[in-house]
């Protein structure tokens, strides 16, 4: 019996020089009709590293979506800061581009073109031919090689979200936000697109932040597990370390003690966190 | 000769909802359901005629009356005498240059109308005190303002194509889904820019739903404006044969007047396609 390397959250960050991506202190509320204030997430610290790959996973309503929102610049904390290379994150920014949980592609764009707005907005440095190469190296990275001139309404679940991803990926963010990003699709498709994606990181290491509600997605995909306890007033109850090397292989990884050792753990934190309510 | 025609109808009718609805399962509901209803419809009218035999024809008298104007739709036989195909011609260039002026007139303002709240506050109430208006309440002051028929028809014709374009179009650039926006944020892409690409393409499907509600209604109010301004046109000819109490004519002219008013509907439908890559929704406000 593996024990899991756990801390408490707030004694991780008490640090002076920042790291990479830094949540510090972080409370989000928002304004009650009857004047008073609802405490969605409450003092959050969390410090991520360059080429980490971070899960956040918690119940439906904890606020996991809000902070993933706040350092994506989509909504802002009512108090604390969230530091991206010692800069502050006031706004949205290319330097963290979001995988939506609902992909997000623009309809009246083909594959292509989705990727290629994102590409022209952010790279707009590049010549023409240099955008077209880079739409074309996701295109095919995310194996969409041959649906690039189809329609969103022509392709399925799994290769809409392999454009976000290809999007996402495509304008070289330096952290990559994913919002439960494989949660729209059916159990087969999802583990296939977690294989690619969890491939695709290991070739292209980076700093990503995923929500999810899936402790086995998290175990296979991330090295840490941010867990979340409920709302309000959620706060970061416990962080687990996942030990496996990569490259990962996902029989491996299923077929080890720590896996259900962890997988126990986590599944315990939960519902010991659900059966409070 | 009569089943004939009854059958060039149905399939007619048949193919269009093929096309426009969900594609039907069997032969069945795509031929046998409609030519039923026609079947029913045709009975219907007989069994009135019967009754009602001074002035309505059965519909085979109808038909023998209506064969010169069917088989030479585009005869002219002096000023003033035409076939039906050009008066169909006429009356369609009323609707076509009235309406596209409207959508010229609505589009912009629609689209102001969504992005701007000052704006709505400062125009919505005149749309919405206008937009109930008869359209042929405008006649007389177009044709004070104008002094001759034709243009008084097409001013009436713009009018009506406004309200459901500026409605429609306000609404489609309001209700642009959060996703795209925040897309578009994420990107840092500037204010102008996001209207160009995000918030224009996202819209247009709006849009289209308003410009074939007005068009709609601009083909139900030609024939009541060419009814009262006189002139060439269909309105004018269901008028003209009415007077002549042939009423013969006047069912041609319903059953003309209601498949061009189809097949105008359907273009636009098809120019949605061709333009927004979706496919039309059957939602229509």
């Amino acid at each position: 019996m593996v024990k899991p390397n756990t801390h408490l959250a707030s004694s991780a960050a008490a640090t002076t020089s920042k790291g990479f991506l830094v949540i510090e202190d972080l409370v989000k509320a928002y304004p009650t009709p009857n004047g008073g204030e609802t405490v969605v997430l409450d003092g959050i610290n969390l410090s991520i590293g360059e080429d980490e790959y971070i899960s956040v996973i918690g119940h439906s309503g904890c606020g996991k979506s809000t902070l993933l929102k706040i350092v994506g610049g989509l909504e802002r904390s009512t108090s604390g800061a969230v530091w991206l290379e010692d800069r502050e994150i006031r706004k949205p920014g290319a330097d963290r581009m979001m995988v939506f949980q609902h992909y997000s592609l623009l309809p009246w764009l083909t594959v292509r073109e989705n990727i290629r707005l994102a590409v022209d907005e952010v790279l707009s440095h590049l010549s023409s031919a240099n955008k077209q190469q880079v739409v074309n190296e996701h295109l095919a990275m995310v194996n969409l090689t041959e649906a690039a001139n189809k329609y969103p309404d022509e392709i399925s679940g799994g290769m809409k979200q392999r454009v976000g991803i290809a999007r996402a990926l495509a304008i070289r963010p330096k952290v990559l936000l994913m919002d439960e990003p494989f949660g729209a699709l059916d159990a087969l498709t999802r583990g296939k697109l977690q294989r690619q994606v969890l491939d695709i990181w290991e070739n292209h290491r980076q700093a990503v932040m995923m929500i999810t509600h899936d402790v086995d997605e998290a175990l296979f995909m991330s090295d840490r597990i941010i867990m979340m306890t409920n709302g309000p007033h959620a706060k970061i109850g416990e962080i687990l370390e996942v030990p496996f090397p990569h490259p990962r292989k996902i029989e491996d990884v299923r077929g080890s003690k720590e896996f259900f050792a962890l997988r126990n753990h986590a599944l315990n934190f939960l519902d010991h966190h659900f059966s409070q309510d | 000769m009569l089943l004939q025609f009854n059958l060039q109808i149905i399939l007619l009718t048949a193919q269009v909802a093929w096309q426009r609805s969900v594609r039907p399962a069997l032969v069945r509901d795509a031929v046998l359901l409609p030519l039923l209803g026609f079947a029913g419809l045709i009975l219907l009218w007989w069994v009135v005629a019967a009754f009602v035999s001074e002035l309505m024809p059965t519909p085979w008298e109808a038909l023998v009356a209506n064969l010169d104007y069917i088989l030479h739709p585009f005869y002219r036989r002096g000023p003033g005498n035409l076939g039906i195909g050009w008066l169909l011609l006429a009356s369609l260039k009323r609707v076509l240059i009235g309406f596209g002026l409207g959508a010229l007139v609505a589009i912009p303002v629609g689209f102001l109308l969504g992005m701007s709240r000052q704006a709505m506050m400062a125009l919505n109430p005149i749309v919405q005190i206008l937009k109930p208006v008869s359209p042929l309440a405008w006649l007389p002051i177009a044709l004070a303002i104008f002094n001759l028929a034709n243009p008084s028809a097409i001013f009436v014709i713009f009018v009506t194509s406004l309200w459901p374009t500026i409605i429609n179009t306000s609404l489609g650039v309001s209700s642009v889904s959060k996703d795209y926006l925040d897309v578009a944020r994420v990107l840092e892409m500037p204010r102008w820019r996001q209207i160009i690409k995000i918030i224009w393409p996202a819209s247009l499907p709006y849009v289209f739903t308003g410009l074939r509600i007005s068009l709609g209604i601009a083909w139900l109010v030609i024939v009541a404006v060419e009814m009262l301004t006189g002139g060439i046109g269909i309105g004018f000819f269901v008028w003209d044969s009415w007077n002549r109490l042939n009423l013969s004519s006047v069912f041609l002219a319903v059953l003309v007047i209601g498949f061009t008013g189809l097949i105008l509907d359907f273009a636009v439908g098809k120019l949605q396609e061709l333009v927004t890559h979706r496919p039309v929704s059957q939602v229509e406000a």
